[in-house]
This record gives structure tokens, C-alpha cells and sequence, in this order.
């Protein structure tokens, strides 16, 4: 996915697949999606199901400046020094698109001071329908929307249901409740996504973020193969 | 040198973290300083004249080919707040991120390894204008250009300030701009003969203040 090469300096300047010591840097994967869809929760999440079988960072992106930080803190999901808070001016879609040089000081910190990192999850802070990551930052990036946001937004699609590499429709156990037809959902991110992936999860099921996680691994194999 | 160059590295969008930074209007608007357009022109006004005469001369120091290490200590010694000094490393080391990725040069290499965590960002943007083979005024005017318009484009995010107004308040203060660009070159050419002393150091104890009360805040939009 990335060009391997490599800068003689003494960081790296963009998406490198080494670090400065000619190690191979940490996997970067990043979740986005409108507010309230669930990211954080999913952050949590993978990080119970993956903390034990891989060394694990989080970096968050907030509108104000350390909610979700402070919610996976509380949580206990990692050690606090595995979680770092960006601040974003207010917009976190220009601090993982448009100028990612914050962020890519905060995955460059967390290597040198918690590494060796397997995975970093880069969340952004809650948005809208057109957030993506640069591919500067990540490399591979979760959409999250959620079944009480409206079941025709995978038909409107948009850069984030379109182009995700993963699409996750989180909270699935409410569709009966907000009258949200999961199979008219199923169907429309089909013609939005052709082949790539959609996981339909809800976190108070025994499943939980299996599938993600399942998905996170098969990502972090290809990365280190 | 190419003149364009200036356009790039001027450009509100070069990719170098200024847009999470409000040069301290979020902490002016919260104390009631700046509450609208006419305001907003005169906390610019002191910004320029103080913390952007400072950076200008730094940048056009550099690009002089003053020594990145003291001119970086004579930035500390203008910069009273170690929350303001925090911040102008860490806009030196993003600035120097995209610098060295859009201007390679074996200069730019040698100081980022000597500033591993970011020397302060007015020193950077000078190199990153010798980098990008431009003049001492061009970094200056940078800077200058910078210290209102960070204020300017973050008070209408946080007011919800007309952005026409805002545009409005730097087209007026452009002939200033111009006076302070003047002043800071003049004191940067005197560096080679008198030392980093020779440096402006204006200062404005409210921005200071104001910036070690905002990164105490628990919540706040802007990150200085």
C-alpha cells in the first residue's frame, strides 16, 4: 500500500513503512464516523479482544480536547501512556486528512516511548459523512455508522460509506426499536461498496467486535507478512 | 529562487498544524477582550507588534544563516510562558515535518536531529524559507502574516465571527504587516555585528498570561 521508501533523516517525514532505526513501524488503522455512531466504544472493544495478542496504542482526535482519551482511560482499556489526545482546532477532519502533522507526531511519540507497537487505532472525533483519513496516516481506515442514524445513509453513501475499507454498522440490537431495516442497509452499502467489507455488529451482543477484530487481525498479518 | 514558493509556504493550508492554534484568541475571547470584528483588529494589533515582530525577526534570522540553536535559545528568552514555549515547539516540529518533506535539504535534516522534539517555529519557518531558497523579508512576512491571521481565522470559528470581517480586519493591518516586516529584517541583518541581542523583544504580558491560563483549561477548541 505504501512505498517503502526510505529518508535518511533522522524522522520520518510522512507515511513510511520504517522507522528511523530501520525497524518496521507499528500498523496504523483509523476509525471514523458521524457523532455518537460508536467509535469509542469500538475503540474500547478491539482493544480488550486484541490488547493480549498484540502491543496495542490508541491516538484520539477530539473536537474538545480529551473526552474520548478520557472515556477509553476510564474504561482501563490500556495503561495511560498507551493513549495519546490530539488536539484538533475544532476540526478533526482537517487533523487526519488535511494536515495530519499532529497526528503523526502523536503515533511517532507513542513508538518511541511504549514501542515496539503492533497496531495503532487512530480515532477521529465524531463527524460528519464525508471524513476520511489521509493515506499519510493510516493504513487502512473503519467507518462507523449506526442503525439509529438513519438507515438510508449507506444508500446516500459519501466518501466514508463508500470508501472505507471497512464499514461497520454498529448497534444493531436498536434496529427494532428506531425502525431500521437492516437488510434495506445491507443491501444499499452492497451497491455503495461492491466487494469491500461490512460488518453489522452490536457491542451488547455475546459477538461483540468479533468481526472487527477478526478483520484488525487479518489487516495486521498482511502488514507483517 | 522561485517568488511562488512564498505562496506555498504562506498558504493557511501547508500542512504544518496551525490550524489547531488560535494564537491566543481563545483564551481573549473567553476573558471578554475580543468579542467582535473591531476587537479582534486590536488584539491583532498588539500581537503583531509584539509576539509577531519577534517571529518575524527570528525567521529572517535564520534564513540569514544565524545559528538554528541561538536563535532558538533567543526565542526562549522572549518567550516567558512555558506553555507558549511548548507550543512553539511543537509548531516548529510539525512545521519542520512538512518543510523537510516539501524542500528536502541536508540543512532541515541537521536540525531536525538537533531538535528532535521541535525548536520554536519562527526559527523553522526561517529555515524552511532558505530551504525553499526565498529571502530574509519572505520569512519575515510570514511570520508577521501569520501572527494575525491564526487570531483572525480562529475568532470565527469561535465567535462565529462574519469571515468577511475577519478577512477585513487583515487587509487593514497589511500597511502594518509591512512596517513590522521592515523593522524585523533591519534587527535580523544587525545579528551578524551585534549578536541575537540585537533581536527584538516586545512582548505582551496578556498573551502570556492568557496562555497559561488556556492550556490549564479542561475543555477548549484550540490547543494554544
Amino acid at each position: 500500500m505504501h512505498l517503502d521508501h526510505s529518508h535518511d533523516g533522522p524522522s520520518a517525514v510522512s507515511a513510511d513503512a520504517r522507522r528511523p532505526d530501520g525497524s518496521r513501524r507499528a500498523l496504523r488503522i483509523g476509525l471514523g464516523g458521524p457523532v455518537g455512531s460508536g467509535k469509542t466504544a469500538t475503540v474500547a472493544a478491539l482493544c480488550r479482544a486484541l490488547r493480549d495478542e498484540l502491543s496495542l496504542a490508541v491516538v484520539t482526535n477530539d473536537i474538545y480536547t480529551r473526552e474520548d482519551a478520557e472515556f477509553l482511560l476510564r474504561e482501563a482499556v490500556l495503561p495511560p501512556e498507551r493513549i495519546t489526545a490530539v488536539e484538533t482546532g475544532a476540526c478533526p477532519h482537517t487533523a487526519i486528512r488535511d494536515d495530519i502533522s499532529a497526528n503523526l507526531e502523536a503515533v511517532e511519540d507513542l513508538e518511541d516511548e511504549v514501542g515496539p507497537l503492533d497496531l495503532i487505532l487512530v480515532e477521529s472525533g465524531g463527524d460528519n459523512l464525508t471524513a476520511t483519513f489521509s493515506k499519510g496516516l493510516v493504513d487502512a481506515q473503519i467507518f462507523v455508522i449506526d442503525v439509529a442514524g438513519g438507515d438510508d445513509i449507506p444508500r446516500k453513501g459519501g466518501p466514508g460509506v463508500t470508501t472505507a475499507d471497512l464499514l461497520v454498522v454498529n448497534k444493531t440490537d436498536l434496529a427494532p426499536y428506531v425502525g431500521s431495516d437492516l437488510e434495506r442497509m445491507a443491501a444499499d452499502a452492497k451497491a455503495q461498496r461492491a466487494e469491500l467489507p461490512v460488518v453489522f455488529q452490536s457491542l451488547r451482543n455475546e459477538a461483540g467486535v468479533g468481526d472487527v477484530a477478526a478483520w484488525v487481525r487479518g489487516q495486521f498479518a498482511a502488514w507483517s507478512a | 529562487m522561485s517568488r511562488a514558493a512564498l505562496l506555498v509556504l504562506a498558504d493557511g493550508r501547508f500542512p504544518a498544524g496551525g490550524h489547531a492554534h488560535s494564537g491566543g484568541a481563545e483564551a481573549a475571547v473567553k476573558a471578554g477582550r475580543v468579542t467582535g470584528a473591531a476587537s479582534l483588529e486590536d488584539f491583532c494589533r498588539g500581537r503583531l507588534h509584539t509576539a509577531g515582530l519577534v517571529a518575524a525577526a527570528l525567521a529572517a534570522a535564520a534564513v540569514l544563516g544565524v545559528a538554528p540553536g541561538e536563535l532558538d535559545a533567543a526565542a526562549d528568552a522572549r518567550t516567558p510562558s512555558p506553555a507558549l514555549r511548548v507550543a512553539a515547539r511543537r509548531l516548529g516540529r510539525q512545521l519542520m515535518r512538512a518543510a523537510r518533506a516539501t524542500w528536502p535539504s541536508d540543512e532541515l535534516d541537521a536540525v531536525a536531529r538537533q531538535f528532535p522534539k521541535g525548536a520554536h517555529q519562527p526559527v523553522v519557518l526561517g529555515l524552511a524559507a532558505r530551504a525553499a531558497g526565498l529571502e530574509p523579508v519572505d520569512a519575515a512576512y510570514c511570520a508577521a502574516y501569520e501572527s494575525v491571521s491564526g487570531p483572525a481565522s480562529a475568532t470565527v470559528r469561535l465567535l462565529s465571527l462574519d469571515p468577511f470581517d475577519a478577512t477585513g480586519v487583515l487587509a487593514r493591518l497589511a500597511p502594518e504587516v509591512d512596517l513590522v516586516v521592515d523593522r524585523a529584517v533591519e534587527a535580523a541583518r544587525r545579528v551578524a555585528d551585534d549578536g541575537v541581542d540585537a533581536l527584538p523583544a516586545s512582548s505582551a504580558p496578556l498573551l502570556e498570561v492568557g496562555a497559561e491560563t488556556h492550556a490549564a483549561w479542561a475543555v477548549r477548541l484550540f490547543a494554544s
